[in-house]
């Protein structure tokens, strides 16, 4: 089989395995419905209880999702190429939590309740600070462990502002809040979230697969890419802009799911060939598969609970990041 | 140089100088402290003029205390024992729950110290209040705050209400079922408590796909704007919640009357016996779907 048919088989498979978890997700919540009745009510145009809880509680839920999941996956994938360092990811280096700061600032303070496209451009606001400041502390050669190091910085600073905001709120459950802000959930979301998020995740993805071609010449390294003619301004200016307003969104609305974005680029970089253009739509849909099963998990595993979706990922994630570490110790060894 | 031990000794000496001289069960307190919400109003209620000195903070928050404004009259404490020490308090009451390592302390440096647990159900509130009457030597105030309070209940339960369920939302989808003050409030109103029919007991989680299910005739919520935004209020934005509880359906619960027990206690039964009063009138074409 060659490497384009291999490629187009795999997008296939994680295509109808999105759309599988997606109905799955629909199915799957705290009140018993019975899933095909739930599934005819979804498209039942009467109002009966049912189709109340189907369109306003599940479907956005599912397609949150599946949204934020592909956001996830997509800017992963396009970080770890434009940064060329392979544990670049929003979580890790500080764009969901600066991204958290700038939602928590425009719901606490009031001015998401006086203007709700508020929410998004703050998060977007924050994320954009983030990537900035780790593009620039990591200097032109990007080495792995300076966009590490200002990821850590960025994003601690960035979680300590967010619980100082929180605890100052008069209101007494802001500081409960902290958690949805640090570990993500899309419990009893709704369409409103979704039309709030969903125009500036689908703009970020517009620009972050744009870069394609400019990421595979980026392989050959900086000087290489350049001179093959690849405008490395517009590159960038894609790059953070993207990361920003898909990442941003998404955060504003779901809160900060970590690991996402580190795992699933790495678990499909050998099924696509290093072919970091080929990386982005599989990880894409790679990204909402994992976090579309994470919050059917949520559901099952936990019924009640209100299990918070950055827990799920941070057991799965946190020891598949250090076997990165381990293997890229033994490299440099 | 002084030893560690000796130090200590040498502290505890003078903290003990500086502590009241005539702590006695006996006597009645002159010089009352209390560092609890919910403590802070039983005395406000029951202390004779004068003989309360400070109650928390807390208790002049109008989103916690029903009894606020009167707080105000008092020295407010936040619960510190260096602040609580410079009082010099005869008596401290404090809840079981709240400022344990300050209750310690301050028991440690020999203050006496009277705690209370929070009340679940109106006959801990009338247990409570007795024994709060007793300790202030007020037995008679604290007697006929009770018979006012069970006047009140037998007012209350008195009302005939056709079959109204309620369900008590709170922020992040909080519920109160069966062994809880709230609930017993519900059912001193004559209301059926959706909770308890879930099968819920203590406080727990409500989703909002089941409340949404289960539509129940009357919802109550504390969604006072005052406090703030927060994503807790959120709820109260939801589409689906919008829906359910268009109309007459949801009732503004203030959470201070609730928090603690006491007469107040009985001014949530009556606005949820109000709001189900309220209900009848349009019940007939909002029947179950």
């Amino acid at each position: 089989m060659t490497e384009t048919a291999r490629y187009r088989l795999l997008i296939a498979v994680l295509a109808m395995v999105v759309a599988l978890l997606f109905v799955l997700s629909l199915t799957v919540g705290p009140a018993e419905v019975a899933p095909l009745q739930g599934l005819s009510a979804l498209f039942a145009d009467d109002d009966s209880l049912i189709g109340l809880v189907m369109r306003e509680i599940r479907l956005p839920r599912a397609i949150l999702g599946l949204m934020i999941g592909a956001t996830l996956g997509l800017s992963g994938a396009a970080l770890q190429g434009y940064l060329r360092n392979p544990l670049a990811e929003p979580g890790l280096i500080g764009v969901s939590a600066s991204a958290s700061l700038g939602a928590v600032i425009a719901i606490y303070t009031g001015l998401s309740a006086l203007m709700p496209l508020a929410l998004p451009l703050m998060a977007l606001a924050g994320a954009l600070c983030a990537v900035l400041v780790v593009r620039l502390m990591a200097g032109a050669d990007a080495r792995p462990l300076s966009v590490i190091l200002a990821g850590v910085a960025v994003s601690t600073f960035a979680g300590a502002m967010t619980s100082l905001a929180l605890n100052l709120s008069p209101n007494p459950f802001a500081a409960m809040e902290i958690m949805f802000w640090m570990l993500g959930s899309l419990t009893d979301r709704s369409m409103i979230h979704v039309w709030l998020a969903a125009p500036f995740m689908v703009f970020g993805w517009l620009m972050l697969a744009s870069l394609g071609r400019a990421l595979d010449a980026l392989t050959l390294g900086h000087e290489t890419a350049a001179s093959m003619g690849v405008d490395m301004r517009r590159v960038q200016r894609l790059a953070v802009i993207g990361t920003a307003a898909s990442v941003g969104a998404a955060t504003a609305v779901a809160g900060a799911i970590g690991f996402v974005g580190l795992i699933v680029p790495h678990l499909l970089r050998p099924l696509v060939g290093a072919r970091p253009s080929r990386l982005l739509l599989a990880s894409a849909l790679g990204g909402a598969t994992l976090l579309l099963a994470a919050d059917i998990l949520v559901r099952v595993v936990a019924p009640g609970r209100d299990l918070k979706l950055g827990v799920l990922t941070a057991v799965v994630g946190a020891p598949f990041f250090l076997v990165l570490v381990l293997r890229a110790r033994r490299q440099m060894a | 140089m002084i030893s560690g031990w000796c130090r200590r000794f040498l502290v505890a000496g003078l903290l003990w100088a500086a502590s009241p001289a005539g702590i006695s069960a006996a006597e009645t307190p002159r010089r009352v402290v209390s560092m609890n919400v919910c403590t802070d109003q039983m005395a406000m209620l029951l202390a004779d003029k004068g003989q309360l000195y400070s109650v928390s903070y807390l208790a002049a928050d109008a989103s916690t205390s029903a009894l606020a404004d009167d707080a105000k009259r008092y020295v407010l404490n936040h619960g510190l024992a260096e602040e609580i020490f410079l009082m010099k308090p005869d008596l401290v009451i404090a809840g079981t729950y709240t400022t344990r390592t300050t209750v310690d302390l301050l028991k440690r440096l020999g203050f006496v110290v009277e705690e209370f647990a929070p009340e679940v159900s109106i006959a801990e509130v009338r247990t409570n209040l007795r024994r709060m009457g007793k300790i202030l030597g007020r037995q008679q105030r604290a007697d006929a705050l009770v018979a006012a309070m069970d006047a009140e209940i037998a007012r209350l339960q008195a009302m005939n209400l056709s079959e109204v369920e309620l369900a008590l939302y709170y922020a992040n989808g909080f519920t109160f079922g069966s062994g809880t003050l709230v609930a017993d409030i519900v059912g001193i109103a004559g209301l059926e408590n959706l909770a308890e029919r879930l099968g819920i007991s203590g406080t727990g989680k409500l989703s909002l796909e089941a409340l949404v299910l289960a539509r129940p005739d009357l919802i109550a919520v504390d969604a006072s704007p005052d406090r703030g935004p927060a994503l807790a209020r959120q709820t109260f934005d939801h589409p689906a919640f919008r829906a359910i509880s268009a109309g007459h359906r949801s009732v503004q619960l203030d959470s201070r009357y609730t928090i603690c027990g006491g007469p107040f206690t009985l001014i949530a039964a009556g606005i949820l016996q109000q709001a189900a009063m309220t209900l009848g009138g349009v019940k007939p074409d909002m029947g179950k779907r």
